[in-house]
Protein backbone atom coordinates (compact mmCIF):
# COMPACT_ATOMS: atom_id res chain seq x y z
CA UNK A 1 0.00 0.00 0.00
CA UNK A 2 1.42 3.62 -0.90
CA UNK A 3 1.03 5.86 2.19
CA UNK A 4 -1.29 8.68 1.98
CA UNK A 5 -2.81 11.01 4.53
CA UNK A 6 -5.91 9.62 6.50
CA UNK A 7 -8.67 12.23 7.33
CA UNK A 8 -12.01 11.69 9.49
CA UNK A 9 -13.88 14.57 9.42
CA UNK A 10 -16.85 14.76 11.92
CA UNK A 11 -18.94 16.51 9.76
CA UNK A 12 -21.03 16.39 6.18
CA UNK A 13 -19.30 19.83 5.35
CA UNK A 14 -15.64 19.41 6.47
CA UNK A 15 -15.98 16.33 4.66
CA UNK A 16 -17.76 17.69 1.40
CA UNK A 17 -14.85 21.00 2.09
CA UNK A 18 -11.74 17.98 1.93
CA UNK A 19 -12.96 16.70 -1.16
CA UNK A 20 -13.05 19.58 -2.57
CA UNK A 21 -9.65 20.86 -1.44
CA UNK A 22 -8.10 17.72 -2.85
CA UNK A 23 -10.15 16.75 -5.56
CA UNK A 24 -9.25 13.46 -7.69
CA UNK A 25 -6.40 13.39 -4.85
CA UNK A 26 -8.95 11.98 -2.75
CA UNK A 27 -11.10 8.77 -2.15
CA UNK A 28 -13.91 8.16 -0.23
CA UNK A 29 -13.47 5.36 2.65
CA UNK A 30 -17.36 4.03 4.14
CA UNK A 31 -16.84 -0.18 4.95
CA UNK A 32 -13.21 -0.61 2.68
CA UNK A 33 -14.45 -3.58 1.64
CA UNK A 34 -13.50 -2.39 -2.14
CA UNK A 35 -11.34 0.67 -1.54
CA UNK A 36 -8.81 -1.57 0.90
CA UNK A 37 -8.58 -4.07 -1.86
CA UNK A 38 -7.67 -1.37 -4.42
CA UNK A 39 -5.32 0.68 -2.35
CA UNK A 40 -3.61 -3.15 -1.51
CA UNK A 41 -3.45 -4.02 -5.08
CA UNK A 42 -2.60 -0.13 -6.12
CA UNK A 43 -5.13 0.19 -8.35
CA UNK A 44 -6.25 2.94 -6.30
CA UNK A 45 -3.55 5.69 -4.74
CA UNK A 46 -4.88 8.42 -3.29
CA UNK A 47 -3.14 10.87 -1.97
CA UNK A 48 -5.94 11.78 0.83
CA UNK A 49 -8.29 8.88 2.29
CA UNK A 50 -11.28 10.53 3.70
CA UNK A 51 -12.82 8.12 6.24
CA UNK A 52 -16.82 8.92 6.26
CA UNK A 53 -17.84 7.16 9.84
CA UNK A 54 -16.88 9.74 11.58
CA UNK A 55 -19.59 12.36 9.80
CA UNK A 56 -22.45 13.14 12.17
CA UNK A 57 -24.46 13.08 9.12
CA UNK A 58 -24.20 10.14 7.37
CA UNK A 59 -23.72 7.87 11.04
CA UNK A 60 -26.05 4.53 10.56
CA UNK A 61 -29.04 5.25 10.42
CA UNK A 62 -32.54 4.07 9.03
CA UNK A 63 -35.35 6.89 8.89
CA UNK A 64 -39.28 6.13 8.27
CA UNK A 65 -41.39 8.26 7.01
CA UNK A 66 -44.96 7.31 5.13
CA UNK A 67 -43.30 8.16 2.03
CA UNK A 68 -39.84 6.25 1.96
CA UNK A 69 -37.20 4.70 4.27
CA UNK A 70 -34.01 6.50 4.25
CA UNK A 71 -30.52 4.68 4.39
CA UNK A 72 -28.22 7.01 5.53
CA UNK A 73 -24.55 6.35 3.61
CA UNK A 74 -22.75 4.62 6.59
CA UNK A 75 -25.59 1.88 7.49
CA UNK A 76 -23.77 -1.39 7.03
CA UNK A 77 -25.69 -4.58 5.11
CA UNK A 78 -25.36 -6.58 8.44
CA UNK A 79 -28.02 -3.81 9.90
CA UNK A 80 -29.98 -3.43 7.23
CA UNK A 81 -31.11 -7.27 6.98
CA UNK A 82 -31.49 -7.21 10.46
CA UNK A 83 -34.11 -3.95 10.19
CA UNK A 84 -37.59 -5.40 10.37
CA UNK A 85 -39.57 -2.49 8.35
CA UNK A 86 -36.76 -3.72 5.98
CA UNK A 87 -37.60 -7.17 6.20
CA UNK A 88 -41.24 -6.71 5.69
CA UNK A 89 -41.20 -4.55 3.31
CA UNK A 90 -38.44 -4.86 0.80
CA UNK A 91 -37.81 -8.84 1.36
CA UNK A 92 -36.22 -9.24 -1.91
CA UNK A 93 -32.90 -6.59 -0.73
CA UNK A 94 -32.82 -8.95 1.44
CA UNK A 95 -32.32 -11.69 -0.13
CA UNK A 96 -30.09 -9.81 -2.31
CA UNK A 97 -27.99 -8.29 0.49
CA UNK A 98 -27.69 -11.94 2.18
CA UNK A 99 -25.51 -12.81 -0.80
CA UNK A 100 -23.02 -10.21 -0.99
CA UNK A 101 -19.66 -11.94 0.42
CA UNK A 102 -19.95 -13.01 3.73
CA UNK A 103 -20.96 -11.86 7.37
CA UNK A 104 -17.82 -10.46 7.74
CA UNK A 105 -18.09 -8.35 4.77
CA UNK A 106 -20.98 -7.49 5.32
CA UNK A 107 -20.51 -5.85 8.93
CA UNK A 108 -18.45 -3.96 7.12
CA UNK A 109 -20.19 -2.93 3.90
CA UNK A 110 -22.58 0.25 3.59
CA UNK A 111 -25.17 -0.80 0.49
CA UNK A 112 -24.18 3.00 -0.37
CA UNK A 113 -20.17 1.65 -1.08
CA UNK A 114 -22.70 -1.08 -2.86
CA UNK A 115 -24.11 1.49 -5.12
CA UNK A 116 -20.95 3.81 -5.64
CA UNK A 117 -18.41 0.97 -6.64
CA UNK A 118 -20.86 0.25 -9.63
CA UNK A 119 -20.13 -3.31 -10.72
CA UNK A 120 -22.20 -4.72 -12.99
CA UNK A 121 -22.42 -7.70 -10.76
CA UNK A 122 -23.86 -5.57 -7.47
CA UNK A 123 -25.67 -7.75 -5.88
CA UNK A 124 -27.67 -5.45 -4.16
CA UNK A 125 -28.76 -3.05 -7.37
CA UNK A 126 -31.52 -5.32 -9.31
CA UNK A 127 -33.34 -5.11 -5.86
CA UNK A 128 -32.65 -1.43 -5.39
CA UNK A 129 -33.90 -0.89 -9.06
CA UNK A 130 -37.08 -2.61 -8.73
CA UNK A 131 -37.86 -0.75 -5.97
CA UNK A 132 -37.03 2.59 -7.40
CA UNK A 133 -34.18 3.80 -4.74
CA UNK A 134 -33.58 7.20 -5.05
CA UNK A 135 -29.63 8.25 -4.59
CA UNK A 136 -29.50 11.37 -2.86
CA UNK A 137 -26.19 13.38 -3.33
CA UNK A 138 -24.41 15.98 -1.77
CA UNK A 139 -21.67 18.80 -2.70
CA UNK A 140 -20.44 21.92 -1.17
CA UNK A 141 -23.36 23.78 -3.27
CA UNK A 142 -26.25 21.79 -2.28
CA UNK A 143 -28.02 18.15 -2.51
CA UNK A 144 -29.48 16.52 -5.12
CA UNK A 145 -31.38 13.28 -6.23
CA UNK A 146 -31.09 11.19 -8.47
CA UNK A 147 -33.12 7.49 -9.39
CA UNK A 148 -30.90 5.12 -9.13
CA UNK A 149 -31.58 3.73 -12.83
CA UNK A 150 -29.90 6.95 -13.60
CA UNK A 151 -27.18 7.25 -11.16
CA UNK A 152 -25.64 3.94 -12.94
CA UNK A 153 -23.44 4.23 -15.96
CA UNK A 154 -21.47 1.48 -16.72
CA UNK A 155 -18.69 -0.37 -15.11
CA UNK A 156 -17.37 1.32 -11.93
CA UNK A 157 -18.76 4.90 -13.27
CA UNK A 158 -21.55 6.70 -11.52
CA UNK A 159 -22.95 10.17 -12.35
CA UNK A 160 -21.41 11.36 -9.41
CA UNK A 161 -19.42 14.57 -9.63
CA UNK A 162 -16.52 15.77 -8.42
CA UNK A 163 -16.46 17.51 -4.85
CA UNK A 164 -19.77 15.03 -4.84
CA UNK A 165 -20.54 12.24 -2.22
CA UNK A 166 -23.96 10.19 -1.73
CA UNK A 167 -25.52 10.79 1.67
CA UNK A 168 -28.61 8.13 1.68
CA UNK A 169 -30.73 5.89 -0.68
CA UNK A 170 -34.14 6.23 -0.55
CA UNK A 171 -36.43 3.33 -0.88
CA UNK A 172 -40.37 4.28 -1.57
CA UNK A 173 -42.97 3.12 0.94
CA UNK A 174 -45.37 0.77 -1.81
CA UNK A 175 -48.31 2.37 -3.35
CA UNK A 176 -49.61 -0.85 -5.11
CA UNK A 177 -49.97 -4.30 -3.59
CA UNK A 178 -46.67 -6.25 -4.72
CA UNK A 179 -44.55 -9.46 -4.59
CA UNK A 180 -40.93 -9.21 -4.98
CA UNK A 181 -38.34 -12.07 -6.07
CA UNK A 182 -34.22 -12.40 -6.33
CA UNK A 183 -32.25 -15.10 -8.08
CA UNK A 184 -28.57 -15.32 -8.71
CA UNK A 185 -26.06 -18.11 -9.76
CA UNK A 186 -22.34 -18.56 -9.21
CA UNK A 187 -20.00 -21.16 -8.94
CA UNK A 188 -20.19 -21.93 -5.91
CA UNK A 189 -22.83 -21.43 -3.20
CA UNK A 190 -20.94 -18.79 -0.74
CA UNK A 191 -19.08 -16.01 -1.37
CA UNK A 192 -18.49 -15.40 -4.84
CA UNK A 193 -19.83 -12.75 -7.78
CA UNK A 194 -23.01 -13.70 -9.78
CA UNK A 195 -22.99 -15.25 -13.05
CA UNK A 196 -26.20 -13.51 -13.12
CA UNK A 197 -28.71 -11.58 -11.00
CA UNK A 198 -31.77 -10.86 -11.37
CA UNK A 199 -35.11 -9.30 -9.71
CA UNK A 200 -38.47 -9.60 -10.42
CA UNK A 201 -41.46 -7.30 -8.91
CA UNK A 202 -45.27 -8.07 -9.61
CA UNK A 203 -47.84 -5.53 -8.67
CA UNK A 204 -51.52 -6.16 -7.94
CA UNK A 205 -52.27 -3.70 -10.88
CA UNK A 206 -50.75 -6.32 -13.30
CA UNK A 207 -47.60 -4.17 -14.07
CA UNK A 208 -44.53 -6.42 -13.92
CA UNK A 209 -40.17 -5.30 -13.32
CA UNK A 210 -37.65 -7.07 -14.04
CA UNK A 211 -34.35 -5.81 -13.17
CA UNK A 212 -31.03 -7.85 -14.52
CA UNK A 213 -27.30 -7.98 -13.01
CA UNK A 214 -24.14 -9.13 -14.20
CA UNK A 215 -25.51 -9.18 -17.80
CA UNK A 216 -24.74 -6.17 -19.21
CA UNK A 217 -22.20 -2.99 -18.79
CA UNK A 218 -24.71 -1.55 -15.85
CA UNK A 219 -28.11 -3.18 -14.13
CA UNK A 220 -30.66 -2.32 -15.54
CA UNK A 221 -34.89 -2.39 -15.08
CA UNK A 222 -37.50 -3.72 -17.45
CA UNK A 223 -40.91 -3.67 -17.57
CA UNK A 224 -43.90 -5.35 -18.71
CA UNK A 225 -47.45 -3.34 -18.89
CA UNK A 226 -49.62 -5.76 -21.04
CA UNK A 227 -50.32 -7.94 -17.82
CA UNK A 228 -49.43 -11.24 -19.95
CA UNK A 229 -46.16 -12.13 -17.13
CA UNK A 230 -48.35 -10.93 -13.69
CA UNK A 231 -51.53 -13.64 -15.02
CA UNK A 232 -51.35 -16.33 -12.76
CA UNK A 233 -53.27 -18.09 -15.71
CA UNK A 234 -51.64 -16.96 -18.78
CA UNK A 235 -50.20 -20.09 -20.14
CA UNK A 236 -46.30 -20.55 -20.18
CA UNK A 237 -45.73 -19.86 -24.17
CA UNK A 238 -47.31 -16.60 -23.79
CA UNK A 239 -45.19 -15.22 -20.73
CA UNK A 240 -41.96 -16.84 -22.31
CA UNK A 241 -42.81 -14.95 -25.76
CA UNK A 242 -42.88 -11.35 -23.45
CA UNK A 243 -39.85 -12.41 -21.18
CA UNK A 244 -37.78 -13.23 -23.90
CA UNK A 245 -38.77 -9.50 -25.32
CA UNK A 246 -37.59 -8.38 -22.55
CA UNK A 247 -34.51 -10.59 -22.71
CA UNK A 248 -33.18 -8.83 -25.78
CA UNK A 249 -31.69 -6.07 -23.47
CA UNK A 250 -29.46 -8.06 -22.16
CA UNK A 251 -26.44 -8.29 -23.35
CA UNK A 252 -24.56 -10.50 -21.38
CA UNK A 253 -20.64 -11.48 -22.57
CA UNK A 254 -17.69 -14.22 -21.66
CA UNK A 255 -15.62 -14.48 -19.27
CA UNK A 256 -14.02 -16.48 -16.53
CA UNK A 257 -17.56 -16.87 -14.88
CA UNK A 258 -19.67 -17.63 -17.53
CA UNK A 259 -20.33 -17.76 -21.62
CA UNK A 260 -22.22 -15.21 -22.90
CA UNK A 261 -24.98 -18.30 -24.22
CA UNK A 262 -24.75 -19.66 -20.54
CA UNK A 263 -25.61 -16.32 -19.68
CA UNK A 264 -28.27 -15.74 -21.82
CA UNK A 265 -29.50 -19.71 -21.23
CA UNK A 266 -29.66 -19.17 -17.59
CA UNK A 267 -31.05 -15.73 -17.65
CA UNK A 268 -34.89 -17.48 -19.33
CA UNK A 269 -35.11 -20.01 -16.84
CA UNK A 270 -34.14 -18.01 -13.74
CA UNK A 271 -36.65 -15.23 -14.74
CA UNK A 272 -39.45 -17.88 -15.13
CA UNK A 273 -38.82 -18.99 -11.69
CA UNK A 274 -38.32 -15.54 -10.27
CA UNK A 275 -41.46 -14.39 -11.90
CA UNK A 276 -43.56 -17.36 -10.49
CA UNK A 277 -42.26 -16.70 -6.62
CA UNK A 278 -43.18 -12.90 -7.41
CA UNK A 279 -46.56 -14.16 -8.04
CA UNK A 280 -47.18 -16.60 -5.45
CA UNK A 281 -45.50 -13.90 -2.61
CA UNK A 282 -48.38 -11.08 -4.36
CA UNK A 283 -51.04 -13.75 -3.73
CA UNK A 284 -50.00 -14.23 -0.42
CA UNK A 285 -49.42 -10.70 0.54
CA UNK B 1 -1.19 8.62 13.56
CA UNK B 2 -1.28 7.68 17.17
CA UNK B 3 -4.33 5.13 17.82
CA UNK B 4 -6.15 4.26 20.85
CA UNK B 5 -7.57 1.08 21.12
CA UNK B 6 -8.91 -1.93 23.47
CA UNK B 7 -6.96 -5.20 22.24
CA UNK B 8 -8.33 -8.58 24.05
CA UNK B 9 -9.23 -6.69 26.81
CA UNK B 10 -6.19 -4.57 27.40
CA UNK B 11 -6.20 -0.41 26.45
CA UNK B 12 -3.40 -0.06 23.66
CA UNK B 13 -2.43 3.29 22.25
CA UNK B 14 0.40 3.65 19.82
CA UNK B 15 1.84 4.79 16.66
CA UNK B 16 0.70 3.70 13.71
CA UNK B 17 1.01 4.16 9.76
CA UNK B 18 -2.11 5.29 7.86
CA UNK B 19 -1.47 2.56 4.93
CA UNK B 20 -1.52 -0.32 8.26
CA UNK B 21 -4.10 -2.32 7.74
CA UNK B 22 -5.43 -3.76 11.23
CA UNK B 23 -4.25 -7.32 10.44
CA UNK B 24 -0.32 -6.25 10.26
CA UNK B 25 -1.08 -4.27 13.09
CA UNK B 26 -2.14 -6.68 15.16
CA UNK B 27 0.55 -9.06 13.88
CA UNK B 28 3.77 -6.39 13.78
CA UNK B 29 3.11 -3.91 16.00
CA UNK B 30 1.59 -6.40 18.68
CA UNK B 31 3.23 -9.54 18.20
CA UNK B 32 -0.91 -11.35 18.00
CA UNK B 33 0.04 -13.87 15.46
CA UNK B 34 -2.44 -16.15 16.06
CA UNK B 35 -4.82 -14.06 13.48
CA UNK B 36 -3.04 -15.16 9.62
CA UNK B 37 -2.80 -13.26 6.75
CA UNK B 38 -4.07 -15.69 3.50
CA UNK B 39 -5.74 -13.65 0.42
CA UNK B 40 -5.39 -10.32 1.22
CA UNK B 41 -8.54 -9.97 -0.65
CA UNK B 42 -11.31 -10.75 1.94
CA UNK B 43 -12.15 -13.89 0.49
CA UNK B 44 -10.85 -16.61 3.04
CA UNK B 45 -11.59 -15.25 6.31
CA UNK B 46 -8.18 -16.25 7.85
CA UNK B 47 -7.90 -13.17 9.52
CA UNK B 48 -10.99 -12.75 11.02
CA UNK B 49 -10.92 -10.71 14.17
CA UNK B 50 -13.99 -9.07 15.80
CA UNK B 51 -14.47 -5.26 16.05
CA UNK B 52 -16.84 -4.55 18.81
CA UNK B 53 -18.38 -7.54 18.69
CA UNK B 54 -18.74 -8.37 14.98
CA UNK B 55 -16.60 -10.44 13.25
CA UNK B 56 -14.42 -8.72 10.38
CA UNK B 57 -12.07 -9.58 7.26
CA UNK B 58 -8.89 -7.58 9.74
CA UNK B 59 -7.15 -7.48 6.24
CA UNK B 60 -9.40 -5.10 4.72
CA UNK B 61 -9.50 -3.17 7.62
CA UNK B 62 -7.25 -0.29 8.24
CA UNK B 63 -5.99 0.10 11.65
CA UNK B 64 -6.66 3.71 12.27
CA UNK B 65 -10.01 2.89 11.55
CA UNK B 66 -10.13 0.87 14.69
CA UNK B 67 -9.38 3.25 16.89
CA UNK B 68 -11.50 3.78 19.64
CA UNK B 69 -12.82 -0.25 18.70
CA UNK B 70 -12.63 -3.04 20.84
CA UNK B 71 -10.98 -6.10 18.96
CA UNK B 72 -11.05 -9.39 19.87
CA UNK B 73 -8.58 -11.60 18.61
CA UNK B 74 -8.11 -15.54 18.58
CA UNK B 75 -5.85 -15.22 21.83
CA UNK B 76 -8.60 -13.34 23.73
CA UNK B 77 -11.57 -15.88 22.97
CA UNK B 78 -10.80 -18.30 25.67
CA UNK B 79 -9.69 -16.87 29.54
CA UNK B 80 -6.49 -17.22 31.81
CA UNK B 81 -4.34 -19.33 29.23
CA UNK B 82 -7.92 -22.04 28.67
CA UNK B 83 -9.51 -22.67 25.85
CA UNK B 84 -13.10 -21.21 24.84
CA UNK B 85 -15.72 -24.22 24.64
CA UNK B 86 -15.79 -23.51 20.92
CA UNK B 87 -11.64 -24.29 20.55
CA UNK B 88 -12.60 -27.61 22.94
CA UNK B 89 -14.83 -28.50 19.98
CA UNK B 90 -12.67 -28.10 17.23
CA UNK B 91 -10.31 -29.96 19.04
CA UNK B 92 -12.52 -32.61 20.27
CA UNK B 93 -14.31 -33.41 16.87
CA UNK B 94 -10.72 -33.55 14.87
CA UNK B 95 -12.04 -30.19 13.04
CA UNK B 96 -7.96 -28.73 13.35
CA UNK B 97 -6.05 -30.11 10.52
CA UNK B 98 -3.02 -28.22 9.46
CA UNK B 99 -4.52 -25.38 11.59
CA UNK B 100 -3.88 -22.10 9.26
CA UNK B 101 -7.22 -21.59 8.89
CA UNK B 102 -8.43 -22.46 12.28
CA UNK B 103 -8.06 -18.93 13.91
CA UNK B 104 -10.47 -17.50 11.77
CA UNK B 105 -13.21 -20.44 11.41
CA UNK B 106 -13.08 -20.06 15.38
CA UNK B 107 -13.73 -15.94 15.18
CA UNK B 108 -16.43 -16.32 12.47
CA UNK B 109 -18.26 -19.44 14.43
CA UNK B 110 -17.76 -17.35 18.00
CA UNK B 111 -19.71 -14.56 16.12
CA UNK B 112 -21.75 -16.73 14.46
CA UNK B 113 -22.69 -18.44 17.68
CA UNK B 114 -23.38 -14.66 19.45
CA UNK B 115 -25.83 -14.23 16.77
CA UNK B 116 -27.90 -17.72 16.56
CA UNK B 117 -26.60 -19.60 19.39
CA UNK B 118 -28.91 -22.33 17.78
CA UNK B 119 -27.73 -22.41 14.47
CA UNK B 120 -28.75 -25.69 12.40
CA UNK B 121 -25.63 -27.51 10.45
CA UNK B 122 -26.98 -25.39 7.19
CA UNK B 123 -27.07 -22.32 8.89
CA UNK B 124 -23.63 -22.89 10.25
CA UNK B 125 -22.12 -23.65 6.93
CA UNK B 126 -23.78 -20.63 5.61
CA UNK B 127 -22.81 -18.58 8.74
CA UNK B 128 -18.98 -19.87 7.73
CA UNK B 129 -19.20 -19.39 3.75
CA UNK B 130 -16.29 -16.72 4.26
CA UNK B 131 -14.26 -18.88 6.15
CA UNK B 132 -11.75 -21.27 3.58
CA UNK B 133 -10.52 -24.55 4.73
CA UNK B 134 -7.65 -25.63 2.09
CA UNK B 135 -7.41 -29.29 3.95
CA UNK B 136 -11.39 -29.71 3.06
CA UNK B 137 -11.61 -30.35 6.77
CA UNK B 138 -15.51 -28.51 6.20
CA UNK B 139 -17.38 -31.84 7.67
CA UNK B 140 -15.58 -31.40 11.33
CA UNK B 141 -15.14 -27.65 11.38
CA UNK B 142 -19.36 -27.78 10.86
CA UNK B 143 -19.88 -30.91 13.77
CA UNK B 144 -17.45 -28.55 15.93
CA UNK B 145 -19.92 -25.52 15.66
CA UNK B 146 -22.75 -27.80 16.38
CA UNK B 147 -21.17 -29.31 19.72
CA UNK B 148 -20.66 -25.87 21.15
CA UNK B 149 -23.98 -24.59 19.97
CA UNK B 150 -26.98 -24.27 22.71
CA UNK B 151 -28.62 -26.87 20.68
CA UNK B 152 -26.20 -29.49 21.78
CA UNK B 153 -25.03 -28.14 25.54
CA UNK B 154 -26.62 -30.15 27.40
CA UNK B 155 -24.50 -33.18 25.55
CA UNK B 156 -20.54 -33.32 27.08
CA UNK B 157 -18.08 -32.40 24.37
CA UNK B 158 -15.55 -35.73 24.24
CA UNK B 159 -12.23 -34.28 25.47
Amino acid sequence: MQPFVYARPGTLSEALALLGEHGSDALLLAGGTDVVVGLRNRSLRPRVLIDLKGVAELRPAIVETSERLTISANTVLTDLGDDERIRTGFPALVEAMATVGSNQIRNRATLTGNICHASPAADTAPALLIYGAVVNLADARGTRRVNLAEFLVGPGQTTLQPGELVTSIELPAAVERRGASFARITRRRGVDLAIASLCCMVEANGRTRFAFGAVGPRPFLVADDSGVLADPGADAAAKDEVLQRLLTQASPISDVRGSREYRAAMLLVMSRRALRSAIERLQAA
Amino acid sequence: MRIHLTVNGSERELEVAAHTTLLDFLRDQLGLTGTKECCDLGECGACTVLMDGRAVNSCLVLAVEAGASAVTTIEGIGGDGRLSALQDAFIAKGAVQCGFCIPGQVMAAHYLLQRNPRATPAEIREGLSGNLCRCGGYMQIVEAVLAASEASATRPINR
